[in-house]
């Protein structure tokens, strides 16, 4: 006896955990990048306001 | 290519580059997955789910292409000493591990209605665990080297990327060299012999998504650079502040 899958609920998790994946690779390396550039920012702009 | 490896002149590249490879990369992607589900055409053995084809495929492009990135920018350390050859290569790693993973998913979902089973221990997709796992070590070695105080093993990570690389032409002749249940190349075989395995419904939305996916593995790449540029330069300026402060405190 052969199993009978319906492939539509194969296609359709592949494709949700693929958008999940690649929205939070996107969104966290994005995220990482502001934050990292406002730390940056405001530690020179800190030192540049002590030197005058 | 050495103009390009001064940080200030990269970075004023990379602030126009970045949004343009991730728009670009959504604006090819987008489409070309949409139609493989919806509108593509099923495929006569496999049936619907040969439409994981378009997620698929890409992951597996990117995840062997993040390393070899890692490679050729931990070559171009080693030997010239690029500044940005190391941050490049630390800026590919989470990427290529995410689409690696995604691949190992993706062909896992795929494999139980083609193959009727989640997994097996064949060299393609042995080999393709194996490249994630490489991944995870390349992570924590560069994270060690980063931290470390001495110095030493900062070019650890560059010649374990070198010797990564072995694995990338295991990956690909995986399928010619041993019996499997994965397919073997029918892209690249096309590109070569100019005769595609593959009917054209299938393979334009591939190679439209695949580039799309590309660009936006490109602009995560930038984003991460500028990430760990940011870093090294708030780093650099705190810790010439606190030797500034010592030096001070001894004159006194």
């Amino acid at each position: 006896m052969r199993e009978a899958f319906d492939q539509w609920q194969f296609v359709i998790a592949a494709y949700a955990i693929g958008a999940a994946g690649i929205a939070a690779l996107l969104g966290h390396s994005l995220w990482a990048m502001r934050r990292a550039e406002r730390r940056r920012d405001s530690i020179i702009g800190r030192s540049a306001k002590r030197n005058g | 290519m050495h103009g390009f490896a001064n940080p200030a002149r990269f970075l004023r590249m990379a602030r126009w580059l970045m949004p343009l490879c991730l728009l670009a990369g959504l604006l090819l992607a987008l489409p070309a997955l949409a139609w493989g589900v919806g509108f593509g055409p099923a495929d006569r053995l496999q049936g619907d789910s040969v439409r994981i084809l378009y997620l698929h495929v890409p992951c597996a492009w990117l995840g062997m292409m993040g390393w070899s990135g890692i490679a050729v920018a931990s070559f171009t350390e080693i030997v010239w000493r690029h500044p940005l050859a190391a941050v490049a290569a630390r800026a590919l790693a989470l990427p290529g591990a995410v689409f690696t993973a995604l691949c190992l998913v993706t062909g896992s979902l795929w494999g139980r209605p083609a193959w009727g089973t989640w997994w097996v221990w064949d060299g393609r997709l042995t080999s393709m665990l194996v490249l994630l796992f490489l991944y995870f070590a390349y992570m924590a070695l560069a994270h060690a080297a980063d931290d470390s105080q001495e110095g030493a093993p900062a070019r650890l990570p560059a010649i374990f990327g070198l010797v990564g690389a072995v694995n990338l032409p295991i990956i690909h002749y995986s399928v010619l060299w041993w019996n499997s249940l994965h397919q073997p190349p029918s892209i690249t075989a096309a590109v070569i012999s100019g005769k595609s395995a593959m009917a054209a419904d299938f393979l334009v939305p591939l190679l439209v998504g695949t580039l799309g996916f590309s660009l936006l593995f490109g602009g995560v790449v930038l984003a991460r650079m500028r990430m760990l540029l940011a870093n090294a330069q708030a780093e650099a300026r705190l810790r010439r502040k606190a030797m500034a402060a010592t030096t001070s405190t001894e004159a006194f």
